[in-house]
């Protein structure tokens, strides 16, 4: 390629005269610009847009109140309360399970983390359509910026949970390492979740209300309120092993196992064989690539969809 | 001399075609409930085998009424939309104006603003966070860096939008005409950035329906109408047929023979919005005045006496109003202000230097008549047509801002708001200093 020559006419301020369309040397052009996509072209530029933009979300939510950090921990704490009172006074269900304040509330700050994550997902797109029909960046920053700022939250909720574990005489064990990893995969679940929500949503509004429900189920289905030892002393072994095919269960039961006691059996125990743990791995992987795929699809036609 | 450097910009036969529900699936309930039916789509083409190219460190304008297809050109330019057929080749670091600040938050300080502004233009966390202060710098808002952006003045937002622009190295800009709205002042601003940076260097397009600003910045100008390129040339000659194609029938003719022969459309944008360049605006939300005296009608004549909305530069015309009286008032003044559509007051006839008008008795019906030879340059103006008593304090009996639109065609090569006659004459001056003996 030679140098770049313009043709510039003696003069003030003497601009490029326009060469003909036709006459333009086709072989010296870079090859064609691509739509929006979901990934971009740099993929550290992609994480630290959703890390910059999950920060930017964190500050407005905390700075503005003095009492923001409060507030947040309000809603997981109240739902506790309550709870505690009917399982341990009313039903009477929890007294059989060692430390079952502590069980319970790690219960309710993961299940918030999966709300936050997912709910949040859901209109991320929508609520962002001013950048979104405005500037080309990797569209799959949304929803991952959506998981951040839902981890961050997630940090400052487990706080208390940690107080009150140690407060209530768990001992400090070397399992708790686990928790870094299995909420790891926790945030890797709530990614394909979010993923799937928040480009369904562009195209079908209904996908709010059902997602509210799905979640509500989820709570009282999951395991949260009623540890697996009072499922399977109820229901017996089979109703155990199913509640592990869902993969938020088993990591749960698994966080419980490392963190609260070791009578809390393990995702393993429970599920009775490794095989059955290959359910929730798969419907895992199966919600990260099928939810990659439709978002990457979705993602040139976000824009216009808005 | 040939040029053998590649072109900024080279679009080559775009179209793009949306497609747009007219019924059917918005739900995954509708979906569900019925599976085999295939949501009707209506297929709107909004850019048809469009084809330019924009030389390195040229001013280019795309200009285009409403519903031309220019805002998609921009989209699909700056990579916001995909393209259908064809190709867009960019050679440089491109960012995208849509907006002034994409993603700034008012309840946010200056530091995340610029963090996150930067990073969608283009930028890396890293490099974004390293040229933070030199951001604040261009922009001269050193002592600001830690203040809500809520709290910045106009000025101060928009030298702090423009500092990132500038700071993310763009060789290549796209500005949207949505950048210079706002007051007078705030598109002063805007404007006075768009002149630096054209003296820059940098290649700049500008998309707008604003054929002054075109004129004023551009060296060359694209037409756009209906999705297809009408012209492409000296901003002046494509003002000129941008204001002739308003009403002209020719080329309206010529447009809708080109989509008829294509079959891949049903139905463009320029239909649904209909498209009124001139006529009366009557939203009267901003009238007001205490009644003493209606407004009743007002309106615009040519030199044969019929009312206009538009009309020729340099012909007789008269701005006339008919003003029914409720009460009783001595010596009423009676104006027309017109303003050109950027809201700058060009010419304000009234009675105020005349003899007093009198007295005008409860219940009589008056017109004002104004003449005068229309040196108003071609293109967009407001009318804004009053009463009112002017002793002691101003007193609006009635004052009806914005009442009116017109628009003054012609072929008056002039950046100008008024050409009125004028002479000019060349002498040698021989006996100037810089003249060599």
């Amino acid at each position: 390629m030679s140098a770049p020559q313009t043709t510039v006419p003696d003069g003030f301020n003497a601009k490029p005269v326009a060469r003909d369309f036709s006459e333009i040397d086709r072989s010296t052009l870079k090859p064609p610009i691509k739509g929006p996509s979901a990934l971009g072209t740099d993929f550290r530029r992609m994480m630290g847009l959703a890390w910059t933009m999950a920060t930017a979300e964190f500050k407005l939510r905390f700075y503005g109140s003095f009492l923001g950090y409060f507030w947040q921990l309000a809603r997981p704490m109240l739902l506790f309360g309550v709870l505690m009172v009917v399982f341990t006074v009313v039903v009477r269900l929890g007294n059989d399970v060692e430390l079952y304040g502590p069980t319970l509330l790690l219960g309710i700050v993961l299940f918030t983390f999966l709300g936050d994550a997912t709910g949040g997902a859901v209109s991320a797109m929508v609520d962002r359509e001013n950048l979104v029909r405005k500037i080309d960046f990797p569209r799959m920053a949304v929803p991952i910026s959506v998981v951040i700022l839902a981890s961050f939250n997630l940090v400052l909720n487990l706080i208390p949970v940690l107080i009150f574990l140690i407060a209530s005489g768990a001992e400090i064990r070397w399992t708790w390492l686990e928790l870094p990893f299995l909420l790891l995969l926790l945030g890797v679940l709530c990614l394909a979740i979010a993923m799937i929500l928040s480009a369904l949503y562009v195209r079908f509004r209904d996908v709010r209300p059902i997602w509210e429900v799905v979640l509500q189920a989820m709570f009282y289905a999951s395991g949260v309120l009623v540890p697996v030892q009072a499922i399977q002393a109820k229901f017996g072994d089979t109703i155990e092993r199913i509640l592990m095919f869902n993969p938020f269960s088993a990591i749960l039961q698994q966080s419980r196992h490392a963190m609260i006691a070791p009578s809390h059996p393990s995702a393993l125990d429970s599920a009775g064989a490794w095989w059955v743990l290959l359910i929730p791995t798969a419907i895992t992987l199966a919600l990260l690539f099928g939810g990659f795929w439709y978002f990457n699809r979705e993602a040139p036609r976000i824009a216009e969809r808005l | 001399m040939t040029n053998q450097a590649p072109p900024a910009i080279l679009v080559d036969g775009i179209s793009k075609t949306f497609e747009i529900p007219t019924e059917g699936a918005h739900t995954l309930k509708e979906r569900a409930l019925h599976p085999l039916r295939r949501g009707q789509v209506r297929r709107m083409r909004s850019l048809r085998n469009v084809s330019f190219h924009v030389e390195r460190g040229e001013f280019f304008g795309v200009v285009g009424r409403n519903g031309s297809g220019k805002s998609t050109m921009l989209k699909t330019l700056a990579g916001i939309y995909g393209i259908d057929e064809g190709a867009i080749h960019v050679d440089g670091r491109m960012s995208t104006f849509i907006e002034l600040g994409v993603g700034f938050n008012p309840d946010l300080a200056a530091y995340d603003n610029v963090m996150l502004n930067a990073q969608m233009l283009g930028l890396g966390r890293s490099e974004a966070r390293a040229r933070f202060d030199k951001i604040l710098e261009f922009a001269e808002l050193g002592d600001f860096a830690d203040l809500k952006i809520k709290n910045y003045s106009s000025g101060m937002l928009v030298r702090l939008a423009f500092a990132v622009m500038i700071q993310v190295d763009a060789e290549i800009l796209l500005i949207d005409e949505v950048l210079a709205v706002g007051d007078a002042a705030f598109q002063q601003k805007c404007f006075d950035e768009f002149e630096r940076i054209r003296d820059s260097g940098a290649t700049v397009i500008l998309v707008t329906h604003d054929m002054s600003a075109v004129k004023r910045f551009c060296d060359r100008a694209l037409l756009l109408e209906r999705g297809t390129v009408v012209a492409i040339g000296d901003p002046e000659e494509i003002g000129d047929q941008y204001l002739d194609m308003n009403f002209s029938a020719d080329a309206r003719a010529e447009v809708a023979a080109e989509i008829a022969a294509d079959p891949d459309d049903e139905e463009t944008s320029a239909d649904r919005t209909t498209i009124s360049l001139a006529g009366s605006v009557n939203h009267d939300v901003d009238r007001h005045g205490n009644q003493k005296a209606e407004i009743v009608d007002s309106w615009v004549e040519d030199e044969n006496g019929d009312r206009v909305e538009v009309l020729t530069f340099g012909s007789s015309c008269t701005f006339a109003m008919r003003v029914a009286f409720h009460e009783t008032v001595e010596n009423p003044l009676f104006g027309m202000s017109v303003l050109t559509d950027q809201g700058v007051t060009v010419f304000e006839p009234n009675n105020l230097d005349l003899p007093p008008a009198g007295r005008f008795e409860a219940g009589s019906v008056h017109e004002s008549r104004i003449t005068f030879e229309s040196y108003l340059a071609p293109g967009r103006y407001v009318l804004t047509p009053s009463v009112c008593k002017d002793e002691s304090g101003l007193e609006w009996f009635d004052r009806r801002p914005r009442m009116h639109k017109l628009l003054v065609t012609g072929h008056v090569k002039t950046l100008g708001t008024m050409h009125p006659p004028f002479r000019l004459e060349l002498t040698a001056a021989t006996d100037d200093p810089a003249v060599s003996t």
